[in-house]
């Protein structure tokens, strides 16, 4: 039975109380307790630096070459937080009420209101650690406004705001690994969790230039791995992100929940060839000026200069008035695909629309211009100082546009299509962000907790940070409090050297295969099969073929994967391999709880279930709920489900018109 | 803008770990996109690789959007390649046109060894960071953050030195290996706001002799740090390092 551990009480009393009530640990018995930290991005590094900051012994394990390098880095457009500097309305219930409403009414309220109570403190504390956040002339924190919401509440650092709030956390993390509060493990993959009576108690790591693999005791684990957006090949997420950590936490016991959950980004640059290996994001704070749309006619092979105002459909805007073209990313994206179905697509493959900043080159040239005292400006000075403050708040985003199309935005309106980009789901985790499996946490986009059936922007750093500086500070010690008279278990325990072979036999299968297809075209080919029909649209056929075709794909890929190279040393292939075998599996799993949600919700699209104008339309009498899935041996899972309670906000019908 | 495949000559630097010696290997790829980037080229190359039964080549990238700092490729003598202001996995294949013979090396300096082929071990930059680079607050007694204004101008230099992405670029550009503009960034970042000031002339002797230590070179102002600096960092950084750590000098900071 799951047992959510939400605190009794009033909701915006919940956390505090939690916070007066649970159990601490001494400072003395903190410097004997051992914490296993796995990934070093947002919620990774923080967590590890504020654990070490409070006198842990922490172990952070990272498979790039340096923690800074962890995906957070490359999130661009913000951070939410409740702190109404801009006095348009803004609270700590308004960010969690917007929460709710965009994630489609499928996240715990308890999880959502706390994560909006420390939204505030986040930015406070990057602050004061120095992460340079943008600024008004008079000095104060400048915001912009996300979609889903009507207040401006998103902090940010031009288009790096991901690679600021990560640097400050890695910052704060080497000066705990300079104290010696905690080792850091660089190019270390973690391959299995330990379980030692019941409880998770350490790790198998790979170290990964040498090929060796080492055992790690900890007295919790922490699993900060992030998302598994991957698993669609093609996604905005780096080459390495994986979900290997999670899932074989998942083998060993942890809940997967919602794993269906994925989040397609409406902004991302078109797919230009077959040799495509990663998908790039253009920032969704684009949609604060930019103006999306497609031609009025089908077909339409006229370039953007040559097609007139009126014979352009800003479809977002003649759809949704009152967000426009600030609706939510399943929203936004949805919208783009009907139009490009209905062939009104634009470029060369017809999947793509355009993001236009012709309207705020205008508005912002004339407004810089009447500063200066010019009201009467030409066409040509409007231009020009339109230009320089468009450049100024997107112009790193205009770059990466023009380096990887060949294309000038400054001069043609952007193309942009929907692209795989987060994931809502993951391991399911308490309030105490505990898994099913007692002492294995999980932390940030590696588990489900916030976000629902679809994710706000500018929310997953918040939420990163969230777990790692403000809650699990305080729920670890709830734990490892009744833990203090455990010493540490010798890594020749049995169960260590159990685990350790477990993985040492998986990986020499792997390389005895030595078949004919490169790991690469294997991972490619489920991703087709999860785009195609586990993407955008999903249908009950759908669906069960792609369980069919993914358990055929796993076959021939334990039967016919090819990876050169030794175990011993470096060997890049092999851990490709160890990862897109697990993908393959979770894949299965995916479209199994696609399968079972016949409701349509947030970034789950079932086709069988829209509204008459085409929107998501849920089914609250039937899945109101979280699915938790066990694993129970090879293709076979059990479902838990965890009923969701509104006690606050009452589920409506969603609406941004 | 026009597309176009092209055929292309490669010479490689190929080591198989830090204690063997590497040499270069020539390959030949065919119809190569220019659409691709310059990593999706290698991933061509090493599928080719898998398929004829050889390893594929080990080189270090992950976002693959030019933020992470992970790709470092010496292409044709530059660091990164041809583009300015650009990372190798931002490098597309229309700099390049059919026929061209490319060559490609890891990074080259003493600080950082050759893992395998063209990865490079970096830790010594996070050894850089340990030495000073952050301001030690912890979590939790932060004030609110805009008790503290910061002038605009300011707080935008700060920014514009803390896009460093760590990537090292500079230091296989510069013949001495000197690290002193990975170095003065985040100085340059720290000191120009108000946070930074109660650990600034610790910071800076730490750092500097976390450098030295590392075994990077001297600074002799060539700028061929800048001018290969996939993020355009300033080498007005450097300038703003020295005289930080001549007044600390001058007031009697030494490093501990």
């Amino acid at each position: 039975m799951l047992n959510s551990k939400i605190p009794a009480g009033e909701l915006s009393q919940k956390w505090s109380s939690y916070k007066n009530s649970c159990k601490i640990v001494n400072p003395a018995n903190k410097r004997s307790l051992e914490v296993i930290v796995i990934g070093t991005g947002l919620a990774g590094a923080s967590a590890a630096a504020s654990l070490g900051e409070l006198g842990y012994k922490v172990k952070a394990f990272c498979f790039q070459d340096s923690p800074r390098r962890a995906h957070s880095i490359a999130a661009q457009g913000g951070i939410n937080a409740a702190k109404n500097y801009q006095n348009d309305g803004d609270s700590v219930y308004r960010l969690f009420y917007d929460t709710i409403k965009g994630g489609d009414y499928r996240a715990r309220e308890s999880n959502v209101h706390r994560l909006a109570e420390v939204s505030a403190n986040i930015i406070d504390q990057c602050v004061a650690q120095g992460v340079p956040f943008a600024r008004e002339y008079g000095g104060m924190l400048s915001n912009r406004s996300f979609g889903g919401t009507q207040v401006q509440r998103t902090f940010y650092a031009a288009g790096q705001t991901g690679q600021q709030l990560l640097i400050g956390a890695y910052q704060a993390l080497e000066r705990q690994v300079a104290l010696g509060n905690v080792t850091m493990y660089n190019r270390h993959e973690m391959l299995d969790i330990v379980m030692v009576d019941g409880k998770a108690r350490g790790i198998i790591a790979r170290n990964m230039i040498t090929g060796k693999l080492e055992r790690h005791f900890g007295h919790a684990v922490l699993l900060c791995s992030g998302g598994y957006g991957n698993v669609f090949y093609l996604s905005t997420n780096a080459m390495g992100s994986n979900v290997t950590a999670t899932w074989k936490a998942h083998l060993k016991g942890a809940y997967f929940a919602n794993p269906c959950y994925t989040q397609i980004h409406p902004t991302c640059i078109p797919v230009s060839g077959d040799h495509q290996s990663k998908l790039t994001l253009m920032s969704e704070s684009l949609r604060n000026d930019g103006r999306i749309w497609v031609p009025k006619k089908q077909n339409d092979t006229r370039k953007a200069s040559e097609i007139p105002e009126e014979e352009r459909d800003y479809y977002l805007e003649r759809r949704y008035p009152a967000f426009g073209n600030l609706v939510p990313r399943d929203v936004a994206s949805r919208a783009a695909k009907e139009r490009c179905d209905a062939g009104y697509g634009v470029g060369t493959s017809k999947q793509a629309v355009y993001l236009d900043f012709a309207a705020a080159v205008i508005r912002y040239g004339t407004i810089e211009c009447g500063k200066v005292g010019n009201h009467n400006p030409t066409p040509e000075e409007v231009r020009t100082h339109g230009l320089a403050v468009v450049k100024e708040k997107y112009g790193n985003l205009f770059d990466m546009y023009a380096k990887i199309t060949g294309e000038d935005p400054y001069e043609v309106p952007m193309r942009i299509y929907p692209a795989v980009h987060y994931t809502m789901g993951g391991l399911w985790v308490d309030y105490e962000l505990m898994t099913s499996v007692p002492g294995l946490y999980c932390l940030g986009e590696a588990n489900f907790s916030d976000h629902g059936a679809n994710r706000l922007g500018a929310s997953a750093l918040m939420q990163g940070l969230a777990d790692g500086y403000f809650v699990i500070p305080y729920t670890l010690g709830n734990y490892l409090a009744d833990d203090i008279r455990t010493k540490a278990i010798p890594t020749d325990h049995p169960e260590f050297v159990k685990a350790e072979k477990e993985v040492a036999d998986r990986i020499n299968k792997l390389m005895s295969i030595k078949g004919t297809q490169s790991v690469e075209s294997l991972h490619k080919r489920l991703g087709k099969i999860m785009w195609d029909k586990c993407g955008m649209g999903r249908t009950k056929e759908g669906l069960t073929e792609a369980i069919a075709e993914i358990q055929a794909l796993k076959k021939e890929f334990w039967s016919d994967v090819k990876i050169p190279g030794t175990v011993e040393g470096m060997n890049t292939e092999l851990d490709k391999a160890n990862r897109v075998a697990d993908f393959i599996e979770l894949g299965e799993l995916m479209c199994k709880d696609a399968l079972n949600r016949a409701e349509s919700c947030g970034g789950h699209f079932r086709e069988e279930s829209q509204t008459e104008d085409g929107e998501a339309k849920r089914d609250d009498e039937n899945f109101m709920y979280v699915a938790a899935w066990q694993y129970n041996g090879d293709s076979d899972w059990i479902l838990h489900k965890e009923d969701l309670n509104y006690e606050v906000v009452h589920p409506s019908q969603r609406s941004y018109k | 803008m026009e597309h176009y495949n092209m055929n292309l000559t490669l010479k490689v630097w190929r080591q198989q770990n830090a204690q063997v010696q590497g040499s270069f290997e020539t390959y030949q790829v065919k119809d190569i996109s220019s659409e691709m980037s310059f990593l999706e080229m290698f991933d061509v190359l090493n599928e080719q690789l898998i398929h004829e039964g050889k390893e594929p080549i080990t080189f270090d990238h992950d976002c693959r959007e030019g933020i992470c700092g992970a790709c470092s490729m010496h292409i044709n003598g530059k660091a990164h390649g041809p583009w300015s202001g650009t990372t190798t996995c931002q490098l597309h294949m229309r700099a390049f046109k059919d026929g061209d013979t490319i060559v490609v090396e890891p990074w080259r300096a003493g600080a950082f060894p050759v893992i395998k082929d063209l990865m490079v071990d970096r830790t010594a930059f996070d050894r850089i960071i340990q030495a000073g680079g952050y301001i030690s607050v912890n979590t939790g007694n932060a004030q609110d953050a805009n008790n503290l204004p910061i002038a605009k101008d300011k707080a935008d230099e700060s920014f514009a030195a803390a896009t460093c992405i760590g990537c090292g670029a500079c230091v296989a550009s510069c013949k001495n290996s000197s690290a002193m503009l990975f170095l003065s960034a985040k100085v340059a970042h720290l000191a120009l706001l108000p946070q930074g000031e109660a650990e600034r002339k610790t910071r800076v002797v730490n750092m500097v002799d976390q450098m030295d230590k590392e075994g990077f070179g001297s600074c002799t102002n060539t700028g061929a740090c800048e001018a290969e600096c996939p993020k355009e960092i300033s080498i007005m950084n450097i300038r703003r390092l020295n005289s930080e750590y001549i007044k600390a000098g001058l007031s009697g900071s030494v490093a501990k």
